[in-house]
């Protein structure tokens, strides 16, 4: 009878051969520093395209050398033509949006660091874990293969509208087999982020350690919890649209092109198929999406300013309810992208009022940083350097949103580069300051070694200068009517900010130049980097109190005790002004633990 | 009544004196020594029950995403055709209800087997093959049904109302063989005695869901097509 009701946590034996260590591993923190490879990989190959797309931005005719081994007939004589221009754009989105902000935040950071903060010894269900890494490599491959068959990658943009998505090559380069493999990619992708979801919740439910409570979960492990719970609901429902776009394509069904259509002369077999459909389907998983992005960075930001602060946030448990709502909300706002599709103006209506509400708590986040900080004696570093630029670009970005969430606004701005620089700021620069900050913050937990903080610095301050030059102006761009998705702007009332356009890839350039400056400490400090003790940051949860890098079964056989809330800070203890923990040490503590 | 008690966890004695364990969640730690059944249920569940509500949460939205689409296109256009669902669908419908009941016997027979009764019990593998079975032969009476339409002409590219028909049973199939492979997994490790009941539960209860799911999409179709 014991055997049939033992407890069902797996555990895995410690790998020995180079396949199961390093390949195939079954090991949540290997898995992690897959994903976080991959995220690096998928990263430099979207910066690459965007510096291309910056370049024939700024000087249209402009030949940029190596630019025909990406497409055959894209560019003639390297120069760009608007086509393969939409091609990088798309794969820019798509690559940037699902393999760059959805694994790095959330699968690297989170497969890493979840099972330790909880006090678990690995994911309940590893071998999900691996596969989900691995079909979410595949995912990478078959996207990334289009630019290499057919008439390259499809130019639908990362959100594929239909009915373009669903037409075939009539459409243009990339329209036919481009789509197929852009479409296949991504439910893959959602295959390999539902396995993961599933792995998140149960660890965070399930194998949290002895004294663990809910409450006591540090902010990035809520942060990873609530994400896994977005994703779990969004990528459920993109799944099947993927395959009904499939299908449109390969089964010659008509689920989102309309009837009658002519495209070059061509009039299509399909019939009476939704476009809207699409767009729904999409959007419903699109708006979650963002949050997938972003809840992420708001749980690690917090957890590295709580620790640089020296005391917890004013309220832990708003945060939570905060990060919580944002989930929820996401759900109901997705119409908003939807304000010029022509859809009833009550719908719109009924997008726009939540819109305005997910505000609320987004709001009440910051304040809770801001009022937190103020006063507080913040350790400047790297990652916490970081974190404040996270905010930065998060208030700066979600500012404009106040606008665009109001249907008579956004139908003028709508089509404009005003909400290219909207989503850059608020999820696309924002998480990837929370990227920067979480590396700088648990690279040495990761690998045991300190990263080169004078580096660091100088590579946070190049990136947050710079992207303010890059996206500040976009919205300046937006409001004088500059048309977003276009390749060049001969018109006459463009022409004038053609300068603004040259100093936005100017600064794109420097930007991501900076980032190799990050490539190269991330590198280095992993070969050369000094030898970083167990708890470099005086911090208290869980990772911190286990060995650097931690044993294959995280805490070396002997599972931690918690006694006290994550955020132990400003207090008299044996060990400095904090207690950890997993420290049985009782001390008077300035804030109540519940 | 008395096969929904749960008996207090199996905690590994060496493990337990100075540090936690795993699975044993913060603030439902509450296991006494003795075990009082009533207090262990406050004992965190095994993460095979939490996961399996997890992956049927996720199938329920893709076939609700599935159903608005089906609304949506049917809404959305003229040419939609109705058409007559195939009559063995209904018999399918019949095997698939009467596999939920044979694995219901075939879970009693294994909590009696189990229960150190098992000289006065037959083994229960028996009843999982009929299981097993009956949700194969569930799977080849869909690709009848599927054949039966196509020999009228009805292909999946044919019309809207079709194509729903095509990819709705043929993703719910899919789903009915994840479930078999479960069911498979289940008798291999009764078979090696190392069948842990959290296991038994998730695979009941993704059958059981399987069963729901079919009438709910029978329904679906029949009152769309």
């Amino acid at each position: 009878m014991h055997d049939m009701l033992a407890h069902a946590t797996q555990h895995h034996a410690p790998p020995t051969s180079f396949i199961r260590k390093y390949v195939f591993s079954l090991d949540h923190k290997v898995i992690g520093k897959q994903y976080y490879a991959l995220a690096l990989v998928a990263a430099l190959s979207g910066m690459v395209l965007s510096w291309m797309m910056r370049l024939h931005l700024g000087w249209t005719n402009l030949a940029i050398p190596g630019l025909h081994f990406l497409s055959k007939n894209g560019a003639p004589g390297n120069v760009m033509t608007p086509e393969f221009y939409l091609q990088l754009m798309t794969m820019h989105g798509t690559i940037m949006v699902f393999f760059v902000l959805t694994t790095a935040p959330f699968a690297a950071f989170g497969n890493f660091f979840l099972p330790i903060q909880v006090g678990a010894e690995d994911m309940p269900f590893p071998r999900f874990n691996m596969m989900s890494f691995w079909v979410t490599f595949l995912a990478f491959v078959v996207l990334m293969s289009s630019f290499f068959v057919g008439d390259g990658p499809t130019l639908g943009g990362w959100t594929q509208y239909a009915p373009l998505n669903a037409v075939g090559s009539a459409a243009g380069p990339g329209q036919g087999l481009g789509v197929v493999l852009w479409a296949t990619s991504i439910a893959l992708f959602c295959i390999g982020q539902l396995l993961g979801a599933l792995n998140f919740i149960t660890t965070t439910l399930d194998l949290r350690v002895k004294g663990m409570s809910l409450m006591r979960l540090p902010l990035s492990a809520w942060g990873w919890f609530i994400t896994s719970c977005i994703g779990l609901t969004a990528f459920a429902v993109l799944l099947p649209a993927c395959i009904l776009v499939i299908l449109d394509h390969v089964a010659g069904t008509s689920f989102f092109v309309a009837s009658g259509l002519v495209i070059n002369d061509q009039l299509l077999p399909h019939s009476g198929g939704s476009t809207l459909l699409w767009q729904h389907l999409f959007w419903f998983f699109g708006h979650p999406e963002v949050y997938v992005a972003i809840v992420p960075g708001i749980g690690m930001v917090s957890h590295i300013l709580i620790t640089n602060m020296r005391k917890p946030m004013l309220s832990q448990r708003v945060l939570i309810y905060c990060m919580g709502a944002l989930a929820v909300l996401s759900y109901v706002v997705y119409g908003h992208h939807m304000f010029v599709s022509g859809m009833n103006p009550y719908s719109s209506l009924a997008f726009s009022f939540p819109t305005l509400v997910i505000t609320i708590p987004a709001t009440i986040v910051v304040l809770i940083w801001t009022f937190s900080l103020y006063g507080s004696r913040l350790r400047i570093n790297s990652a916490s350097l970081f974190a404040l630029g996270f905010i930065s670009m998060f208030v700066s970005g979600g500012v404009s949103g106040f606008f665009l969430a109001q249907p008579s606004i956004d139908i003028m701005l709508h089509a404009t580069y005003f909400v290219v620089g909207h989503f850059h700021m608020v999820m696309g620069v924002a998480a990837m300051f929370g990227i920067f900050a979480g590396t700088y913050f648990w690279f040495p937990k990761m690998t045991g070694r300190m990263m080169n903080e004078t580096l660091g610095r100088v590579h946070f301050w190049l990136s947050f200068v710079g992207t303010y030059c890059i996206f500040m102006p976009f919205h300046y761009l937006g409001m004088a009517g500059n048309v977003r998705r276009y390749s060049s702007f001969p018109e006459d009332f463009l022409q004038p900010l053609l300068p603004v356009h040259r100093l936005i890839t100017i600064a794109a350039l420097v930007t991501g130049a900076a980032q190799l400056i990050f490539v190269y400490n991330l590198i280095h400090s992993r070969f050369r980097g000094k030898p970083a003790p167990d708890n470099p940051w005086e911090a208290t949860s869980l990772e911190w109190s286990t060995a650097t890098p931690p044993p294959w079964d995280n805490f070396g056989g002997r599972l931690p005790v918690v006694y006290h809330d994550p955020y132990q800070y400003g207090v008299q203890s044996s060990v400095g002004d904090y207690v950890m923990q997993a420290s049985p040490e009782q001390v008077k503590t300035e804030f109540e633990e519940k | 009544m008395a096969t929904t008690v749960h008996e207090p966890p199996h905690v590994d004695p060496h493990r337990l004196p100075d540090h936690g364990h795993s699975g044993n969640g913060g603030g439902r730690n509450l296991v006494p020594a003795d075990g009082d059944w009533r207090v262990a249920l406050d004992y965190s569940p095994p993460p095979s029950s939490t996961a399996i509500w997890v992956v049927l949460f996720a199938i329920t939205m893709m076939f609700a995403a599935f159903t608005s689409a089906l609304i949506v296109r049917k809404g959305s256009s003229l040419d939609w055709r109705t058409f007559k669902l195939p009559s063995v669908l209904f018999f399918n419908t019949g095997l698939l209800l009467a596999s939920g009941v044979t694995l219901e016997v075939s879970r009693r027979r294994i909590a009696a087997f189990m229960g150190n009764l098992k000289s006065q019990v037959e083994s229960p593998a028996p009843w999982l093959y009929v299981t097993l079975s009956l949700g194969l032969l569930f799977v080849a009476g869909q690709y009848v049904a599927w054949s039966q339409l196509s020999a009228q002409g009805l292909y999946l590219a044919t019309n809207p109302s079709s194509s729903f028909f095509y990819v709705l049973t043929a993703t719910h199939a899919l789903h009915v063989l994840g479930g078999l492979a479960g069911l498979g997994y289940v008798i291999r490790k009764l078979s090696k005695s190392s069948l842990r009941r959290s296991t038994l539960d998730a695979t009941a209860r993704y059958w059981h869901f399987m069963d729901a799911l079919w009438l709910y999409l029978l329904l679906l179709l029949w009152m769309k097509l």
